[in-house]
């Protein structure tokens, strides 16, 4: 049986978290492996566009390979197989490294809330679509109708505009006044106000505030969708729609490996360590505040994982004020009550197996449904009912199991790496 | 508050709802307590597989009588108890274990069950995706396949609709002489209470042989047609009986959905819930030899349940020597899902006092119990 | 670069993830559901599990996650 390869420190996924932890760590020599799914780095904002490296991370991510990172790139971590052994399936099949510290940086999803008619063909999420384009979808001369809430929405408006779509419509769930309110918040924060600034431009007219969509309709794809602004709905037509309503933490792979979650999120200390000794999250998964704060995450992380405290500590207070911004954005885009009462008895909430809204009502639990309905037991996971159903219900979603997703099970066909004493 | 209940049922898994539906039949006042979801138990776990089992003369004629019973009630059941007749083909791995078919055949046909013998061609026909020059084996079209959690419910709905009670989220603490404790400190009455707690028995019924035997099971994403029957290896028995620490054996069930659900292993490790890997991975190359192309199929998840096994094998179904107010209905290792409606037979007619259509005494609860 | 869709080909340009080829020709339902719907994309990134197709001669595999390659073969279902 081969021997177990081990490194100093693993990070999985390699978005900002991830590639500031792995360089913040490989800068003081340690051996460093960085894991993602995707078949190049970047994460979801930073995502590779047609095959090359978003400039944004470019030197970052060059860097990284001076120094001594080992990419598995195209490589998903399916189970935590014993302490220390995560196992991955990528190009080379099945492979087990080891750690003896371990980043998870594996980011968030986004929030789907179910609507009649989201189910169609070319109803998809802001990011989903956004990600589509990234890998080659032509939006050109499409009318894509963007929808749901947060700076994503505005975004990507423009992220499509660029692109040559024509975006009639981008419906902001939340009301103009606490938008307002977040502009303000903005101020302070010298790096997102460019972002800001550039977005607005653009969108402005199309912004509608307090604005979300009722349903959308359509015979073999969506063909329009109906929205509700002030008491009255409004029915435009469109090619697509980007609908989704913010972010949720992937804590899946923290929890199979018996990370304490809070509140649905990953609980860390000041050092970013979790309950698992020698295991540090970074990112979206302890909380949602965007790439800034995401990044000086990373690096506490990735500086502690190889006792680097002091410098870590360096970075409380900036890490505090990208919390503070955080914080006043989940404020000004809470979810309205409105968008939990969208769906009518026959729509499907869990959609790997049809299990509609109506059969929903009668349990009590997650657990009891999915035993009774087979709600969030298809291929997801429930990774997309899951957390439509604690917005809707109030449900704790399940347990984890391996594998992580979906794998050929000739994956799981493999003994354990030996490992040394 | 002094209501006697005819009967109380304690433990919501399959065996305890169909405890519940049977005695209902009999009994205006029966209640069924469960501390968590109803079938949330090893019915959970299970692979809900319907077979006449051939291990011992009193596992024959229980899991005969069970699936009769199965049979009668599947054209009322409700869609989503998945009720499917997809058979049990018995799978020869080497001419040595296809020498002992035709013996089985004998057995199962002098019992009035359908049994064919498949030879080498036949085998592969019937199961394209076998692997080649298997040298064949026995197909029991009578098996057939359910999905164990929305059968319990269902089992007890009919149950409360003939007027049985259900009290749920509780957990009984205690229980003997017709008196049931809950966690809350009541105390219920009634003239019998049966102990249907599977793997847990042994809690409330001190002295009860039970040992927990943890399973791991393994689903795969929907390939419909990809396997037919219930495909599972001559070998299964052995491995079933062997009382070593580990065993794995070939088992492959086409779910309803098109899904393949894998098993099987066998394990004494207490109620440890971790998953083994290297024994999935036996599982995985199990399962390859015989389905060479399995490996390339889409897995979704894997799971641990645990069975509640007895020193013989055979589930307890009987009321204690020195407390005949307590029954027991416990220790249906792999079978409960099958053997669960003639255990509700059995304990409706020794409640009510009448004989039952097989010999109860291979299952009674002949161990001396402390108390 | 081209790739057989449905058994025809189609001319795809490098860098383009199997769901977006599919998208562009026209494609926008890629599986059937459970029910019998037609769907397609929604999350891009690997975990809804809506995009689903054959690739190759193997099923159930997520579009969204896999770049075209010259001459791949590529099943959809709706
Ligand atoms: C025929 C059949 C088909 C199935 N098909 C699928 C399928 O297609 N997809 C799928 O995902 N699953 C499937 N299942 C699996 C099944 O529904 C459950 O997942 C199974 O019961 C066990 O899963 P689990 O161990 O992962 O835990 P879950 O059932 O998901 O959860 C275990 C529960 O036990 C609780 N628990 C565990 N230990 C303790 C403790 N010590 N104290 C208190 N509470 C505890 C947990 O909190 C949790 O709520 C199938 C099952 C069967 C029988
Ligand atoms: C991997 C595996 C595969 C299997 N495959 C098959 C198969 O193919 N065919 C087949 O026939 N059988 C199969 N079985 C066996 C079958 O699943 C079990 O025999 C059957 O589910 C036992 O049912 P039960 O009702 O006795 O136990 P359980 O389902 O465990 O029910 C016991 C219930 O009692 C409750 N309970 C426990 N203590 C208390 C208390 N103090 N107060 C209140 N409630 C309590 C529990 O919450 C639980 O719901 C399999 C088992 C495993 C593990
Ligand atoms: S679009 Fe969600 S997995 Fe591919």
């Amino acid at each position: 049986m081969p021997e177990l390869d081990r490194f100093d420190v693993v990070v999985v996924g390699a978005g900002p978290a991830g590639l500031a932890a792995a360089n913040a760590a490989a800068g003081f020599g340690a051996r460093v492996a960085l894991i993602d799914e995707n078949e190049l780095p970047g994460g979801q904002i930073y995502r590779a566009s047609r095959g090359s490296i978003s400039a944004s991370v470019r030197e970052v991510i060059e860097d990284l390979s001076k120094k001594s990172v080992v990419r598995f790139d195209g490589s998903t971590v399916f189970e935590a197989p014993s302490d220390g052994v995560l196992r991955l399936w990528g190009p080379r099949g099945t492979q087990d490294i080891g750690y003896r510290s371990l980043v998870l940086a594996v980011g968030g999803r986004e929030l789907f809330l179910p609507f009649p008619g989201w189910t169609l063909p070319n109803a998809m999420g802001i990011g989903g679509l956004q990600a589509l384009v990234k890998a080659g979808l032509d939006v050109r001369e499409k009318r894509v109708v963007v929808a749901g809430t947060g700076p994503l929405l505005l975004a990507v408006g423009a992220y499509l505009l660029e692109h040559g779509a024509r975006v009639p419509i981008i419906l902001e769930q939340a009301p103009l006044k606490d938008l307002a309110l977040f502009g303000a918040g903005l101020v302070r924060y010298p790096a997102k106000i460019g972002q800001g600034i550039s977005l607005g431009r653009h969108i402005a007219t199309r912004l509608r505030a307090g604005a979300w969509v009722e349903r959308a309709e359509g015979s073999r794809a969506v063909e329009s969708v109906t929205w509700r602004k002030g008491g009255k709905s409004f029915q435009t037509e469109c090619d697509f729609l980007a609908c989704a309503y913010g972010f949720v933490p992937n804590v899946e792979l923290p929890q199979l490996l018996g990370c304490e979650i809070q509140d649905g999120f990953v609980k860390v200390d000041d050092q970013q360590l979790t309950s698992v000794k020698g295991v540090f999250c970074a990112g979206e998964p302890t909380g949602i505040g965007g790439v800034d704060l995401s990044q000086v995450e990373g690096r506490i992380a990735g500086l502690v994982a190889i006792g680097q405290d002091d410098q870590a500590e360096a970075l409380f207070g900036k890490r505090e004020s990208w919390k503070r911004f955080a914080r006043s954005m989940d404020r000004a885009f809470a979810l309205r009550h409105e968008l939990m009462e969208l769906s009518t008895p026959d729509t499907i909430v869990c959609r790997c197996e049809d299990v509609r809204a109506g059969d929903l009502v009668a349990w009590e639990s997650s657990r009891t449904a999915k035993l009774q309905t087979r709600c969030g037991m298809g291929p997801c996971q429930g990774r997309i009912c899951g957390p439509a159903t604690q917005k809707l219900f109030g449900w704790t979603q399940g347990s984890v199991r391996p594998p992580l997703s979906p794998v050929p099970l000739s994956a799981l066909g493999r003994p354990l790496d030996e490992i040394e004493n | 508050m002094t209501e006697v209940f005819d009967g109380i049922v304690v433990g919501g898994g399959i065996v305890g709802c169909a405890c519940a539906y049977y005695l209902s039949e009999r009994f205006p006042k029966v209640l069924l307590i469960e501390k968590g979801p109803v079938g949330g138990g090893s019915t959970a776990a299970g692979m809900g597989h319907v077979v006449v089992m051939d291990d011992s003369r009193a596992q024959f004629a229980l899991t005969q009588y069970s699936q009769q019973l199965w049979n009668e009630l599947f054209p009322q059941l409700e869609p989503s108890c998945e009720p499917r007749s997809t058979g049990t083909l018995w799978v020869a791995a080497d001419e040595e274990e296809f020498s002992h078919v035709d013996g089985k055949r004998k057995l199962y046909e002098s019992n009035g069950l359908r049994a064919e013998v498949l030879d080498t061609k036949a085998i592969r026909e019937a199961e394209p995706h076998l692997r080649e020059g298997l040298p064949g084996g026995l197909l029991i079209p009578g098996d057939s396949v359910i999905y164990p959690m929305t059968a319990a419910a269902w089992l007890l709905d009919q149950a409360r609709l003939r007027g049985a009670k259900l009290l749920q989220g509780r957990a009984v603490v205690k229980m003997g002489q017709g008196k049931t404790t809950l966690d809350d400190g009541t105390t219920l009455d009634a003239h019998f209470v049966v102990n249907a707690t599977g793997d847990r028995a042994q809690t409330l019924t001190p002295g009860l042989p039970i040992t927990p035997r943890k399973g791991h099971l393994i689903i795969t994403d929907r390939y419909p047609g990809y396997v037919r029957h219930q495909l599972v290896e001559l070998g299964y028995l052995k491995s079933a009986h062997e009382m070593s620490n580990e065993s794995v054996a070939f088992n492959a069930q086409p779910r309803a959905t098109g899904q393949i659900l894998l098993g099987s292993s066998r394990q004494f490790v207490g109620w440890d819930p971790g998953i083994d890997r290297n024994l999935i991975a036996k599982m995985v190359a199990r399962a390859t030899e015989y389905l060479p192309g399995i490996g390339s199929l889409s897995v979704i998840r894997t799971w641990v349940g645990f069975r509640a096994t007895t020193p013989n094998s055979l589930p307890l179904i009987g009321s204690l020597q020195h407390d005949p107010a307590t029954l027991v209905a416990a220790g249906h290792e792999g079978l409960g899902i099958t053997t669960s409606l003639a255990t509700g037979k059995l304990i409706a007619d020794i409640a009510s006092g009448v004989e039952s259509k097989i010999d109860r005494n291979p299952f009674a609860v002949s161990v001396e119990v402390k108390s | 670069m081209t790739v057989r869709i449905n058994g025809k080909e189609f001319e795809v340009s490098p860098g383009t993830s199997v769901a977006a080829a599919l998208l562009n020709i026209g494609y926008s339902g890629f599986r059937r559901s459970e029910t019998g719907e037609s769907r397609g994309p929604v999350c891009g990134m690997g975990i809804c599990l809506e995009c689903r197709v054959q690739i190759g001669g193997v099923r159930h595999v997520r579009a969204c996650m896999v770049t075209c390659q010259d001459h791949m073969e590529i099943e959809t279902d709706a």
